[in-house]
């Protein structure tokens, strides 16, 4: 249920523009890996060439290799959504589909790639609707619309729908900087809860988050705006935030940064 | 009054504060603004109202009738009283039938193509040009080229076929253009999170972008639907009238609401067949209102509660 990532001099281009350059990483089975960096840095980015989510965008390529337990990602032949299967994706902003309920919603994933049993579909709602802390919360109404819930609730609808398909690894794109602090703190739980059966990804601002969560800290950072990022330094996150390396990682993280 | 126009009050200054109503001439604008939008609504309203209220109440006898619903006007004439618009409303609903079957899935692939497909391209920036000389034809000049295509080049009669081949080309553009504007109103992040879930793009199409514009298209298709059932040109040229039932869309002769309108209207005042005129005008009136009202019926019954 979770598998090991390894990306081999990865470089991103958006047509002639190189928003990222060399990044080399390896993201370990059933851990956190935080993204830090500052805006721009190009961590979204990579995040997103992590499921093949950046082809979305018309022009963007990738050069290197992402292998995920072996596999690359890139290799000739290989269907992206077939990588989304196994590379789910949580957004920044909560986005249930609005013509759906909520039972829908997280079977959603099953029941586009085919899956008709009703039994099976109930089983995967619940559980996954359990695993992100949301069951007992809408356990009465799952056939109203996902959007009638609050934000916070609507972003953990979102992370059950994602976990619904049990991909292999799940990457979070800043999935916390729309939501008030209780419901930040109780996705946070959910993430220290995920690792367990995920590996997982996330994208943060919040330094006080990555610490909070992640086992594995990352930094990106730009050398100036137009100029492609580049991943400084990554490690255990206590070794990132106590003791790093780079200075740069340092002004970054104790705010000196710019 | 003085004091409130002064500069000082406007711009902070040292003054204290001031809560004050606006200025007498501010009052005076704020009136003329507010009694000129009211008569210009009301101005607007007045015709709506009266052609409203005149079909309603020379037409409401006839309407009222069971035969008028249940009835043709087959061996009925100008002088005599009886018989109905069965005739002509299966007319009317057959073409416009005949016609969304056409003009829908046609319209709604054809914007799918332009969102999801070519959004940005050459050839949906060409289509959508197409389209918008496509909107701006009159509807006899539709009907004259379907005269052209179908009558004199392949040889086929009159029919209500025809009738209704030509009112696509006028329903086309509504359906496509306003499907279009829903499917750009669905938000890429919709997009993005389906296909995150591992959906293919065309599923993703069919049952998350659809879905979600999907009261917006059913309104587009209705309004689209409205304008031909109302058009008198194609059916002078392509269809001739008829005074019984006619079920066959490939036959020369088919009533419709309009046409029945159109054959009754030089009858004198006061003889039975001049209140069929208003009648018709107000069944037509009714079916399109009842339309739209099934339209958002469905849109309302496929909504989700939220609470």
């Amino acid at each position: 249920m979770a598998k090991r990532i390894d990306a081999k001099n990865v470089d991103i281009y958006y047509g002639a523009f190189h928003a990222v350059q060399d990044v080399s990483l390896t993201v370990e089975p059933r851990t956190v890996t935080a993204f830090i960096g500052p805006s721009g840095c190009g961590k979204s980015t990579f995040l997103r060439t992590l499921n093949r989510m950046h082809e979305v965008i018309p022009g963007a390529y990738v050069k290197g290799s992402v292998t995920l337990d072996g596999t690359d990602l890139y290799a000739q032949g290989v269907d992206p959504v077939a990588v989304r299967r196994m590379v789910g994706m949580v957004f920044q902003r909560p986005n249930p589909f609005p013509s759906m309920s909520i039972f829908d919603n997280v079977a959603s994933g099953l029941r586009l790639n085919g899956v008709k049993n009703k039994g099976v579909l109930s089983d995967a709602v619940e559980r996954s609707l359990k695993a992100a802390n949301l069951w007992n919360e809408v356990k009465d109404r799952l056939g109203r619309a996902g959007m009638g819930l609050s934000g916070g609730q609507q972003q953990r609808l979102c992370i059950a729908r994602a976990i619904a398909v049990e991909p292999q690894v799940l990457l979070m794109d800043e999935p916390c900087s729309a939501l008030d602090p209780i419901s930040t703190l109780a996705i946070e739980d959910l993430i220290n809860e995920l690792k367990e059966q995920f590996t997982v990804v996330i994208v943060t601002h919040n330094m006080q988050q990555a610490a909070r969560v992640s086992d594995r800290t990352a930094f990106f950072n730009l050398a100036a705006q137009g100029k492609p990022g580049r991943l400084i330094e990554v490690g255990p996150t206590d070794t990132i935030f106590s003791n790093p390396t780079e200075k740069a990682t340092e002004d970054y993280i104790t705010g000196r940064f710019g | 009054m003085a004091t409130a126009t002064a500069p000082n009050d406007l711009q902070g200054g040292d003054a204290p504060l001031s809560f004050r109503k606006p200025s007498g001439s501010r009052t005076v604008k704020n009136a003329l603004a507010t009694v000129y939008v009211t008569v210009a609504t009301v101005l607007a309203l007045i015709p709506l109202v009266w052609v409203l209220w005149t079909v309603v109440s020379k037409g409401i006898g006839l309407v009222l009738t069971s035969t008028w619903w249940l009835q043709s006007q087959r061996g009925i004439t100008p002088r005599r009283e009886g018989g109905g618009a069965y005739h002509a409303i299966v007319g009317t609903l057959e073409i416009g039938l005949v016609c969304a079957l056409i003009a829908v899935p046609l319209g709604v692939l054809g914007a799918i193509f332009l969102v999801e497909y070519a959004r940005g391209t050459k050839a949906s920036r060409v289509v959508s040009f197409t389209v918008d000389i496509l909107s701006g034809i009159p509807s006899i000049v539709a009907a004259l080229f379907v005269y052209a295509l179908v009558i004199t080049i392949l040889g086929f009669g009159r029919s209500a076929i025809a009738v209704s081949l030509a009112l696509v080309l006028l329903m086309l553009p509504v359906v496509l253009r306003s499907t279009e504007e829903m499917l750009k109103l669905v938000p890429d992040s919709l997009r993005e999170a389906s296909y995150a879930l591992g959906v293919p793009k065309w599923k993703t199409i069919l049952f998350v972008v659809i879905p979600t514009a999907f009261g917006g298209i059913s309104t587009g298709v209705m309004l689209g639907l409205a304008r031909v059932m109302g058009e008198t040109a194609p059916l002078l040229i392509l269809v001739s009238y008829a005074v019984g039932i006619n079920f066959s869309p490939t036959s020369s002769t088919m009533a419709s609401l309009p046409t029945m309108i159109n054959s009754s209207r030089d009858v004198a005042p006061g003889l039975p067949g001049y209140d069929r005129t208003w009648a018709a005008a107000l069944t037509l009136i009714i079916i399109v209102m009842l339309l739209n009202l099934v339209a958002r019926g469905i849109a309302r019954a496929t909504k989700l509660k939220e609470k």
